[in-house]
């Protein structure tokens, strides 16, 4: 692991979370830049980076689907009601 | 032989969204999957005494679900006044139509469908969020399947951004190596 350094040096772990953030484009332009040197010398977050964007184009491709948080919550409250009128 | 038994009160929360995905790709409107999903929870409730345990709960109730799906069909079918087809379901006369869930047994081999329902993406992803500590999940799901702001979600739930950053990565590793084999 690296020793924190200042400037464009970061540790893995900072580099894995701003590949995460560049992935909802929540990134900022020096948080990128700073990925991208990481990524020049370090092979293992390269790997993640890779595996990181296939996942985020699965995710996009729209088979895939939940319930949002109001959807789930009327149909908790309507199995509530006949659970407790079940028991 | 492993015994399941059937927790009701975690249903939604374990299993609605894999539910749900189940029917929208089969039915493809959102109000009709979430009326489906909930006329499976309730049915599942109520028939609960008929679960012999020898089916996890989650294909005990996508057994019903299946069963209401196709109910589904038939209902839309028979409105548009297209040629009927009568098929005897149950051997008793008078609960045509009512062959679901009261008939249902716990399917407790894998068929063949089931091989195929896992290469539908949605439901192998819902399948590997399942594993997830509850936590991670919902907080992947709100951010990455429901687009909700970081900062939403962070008021919400009473977190930190970077917080948040970590759970969302962990979340994200572990669902990488849970898809690799057949998906990345």
């Amino acid at each position: 692991m690296m020793k924190k350094r200042k400037g464009f040096m970061i540790s893995c772990e900072e580099a894995n979370i701003n590949c995460d953030k560049s992935q909802y484009r929540e990134a900022s332009f020096w948080e990128k830049f700073k990925l991208n040197i990481h990524l020049i010398y370090c092979r293992a977050c390269r790997r993640y980076t890779a595996g990181n964007s296939r996942l985020s184009k699965l995710m996009q491709k729209d088979d895939v689907d939940c319930l949002n948080e109001k959807e789930k919550a009327a149909l908790k409250n309507a199995f509530d009601k006949e659970l407790s009128n079940n028991n | 032989m492993s015994d399941h038994k059937l927790f009701p009160n975690t249903w939604i929360d374990r299993y609605s969204d894999y539910l749900f995905n189940y029917t929208i790709s089969r039915v493809n409107d959102r109000e009709t999957a979430q009326d489906l999903v909930q006329e499976t929870f309730l049915a599942g409730l109520r028939s609960k005494d008929n679960f012999k345990g020898q089916a996890s709960e989650r294909t005990w109730l996508i057994s019903i679900l299946k069963r209401k799906i196709i109910d589904h069909y038939r209902r839309i079918n028979s409105t548009k006044g297209q040629a009927e087809v009568r098929v005897n379901f149950s051997k008793e006369d008078g609960d045509e139509g009512n062959w679901l869930e009261q008939h249902v047994a716990d399917p407790f081999d894998r068929t063949a469908e089931d091989t195929l329902e896992n290469t539908e993406l949605g439901l192998a992803i819902h399948n590997c969020i399942d594993k997830l500590p509850e936590k991670q999940a919902r907080i992947f799901k709100m951010k990455t399947l429901l687009g909700y702001d970081t900062e939403a979600i962070c008021n919400e739930l009473n977190i930190t951004a970077s917080n948040l950053w970590v759970i969302i990565h962990r979340a994200r590793a572990a669902l990488a190596s849970c898809l690799k084999d057949s998906w990345l």
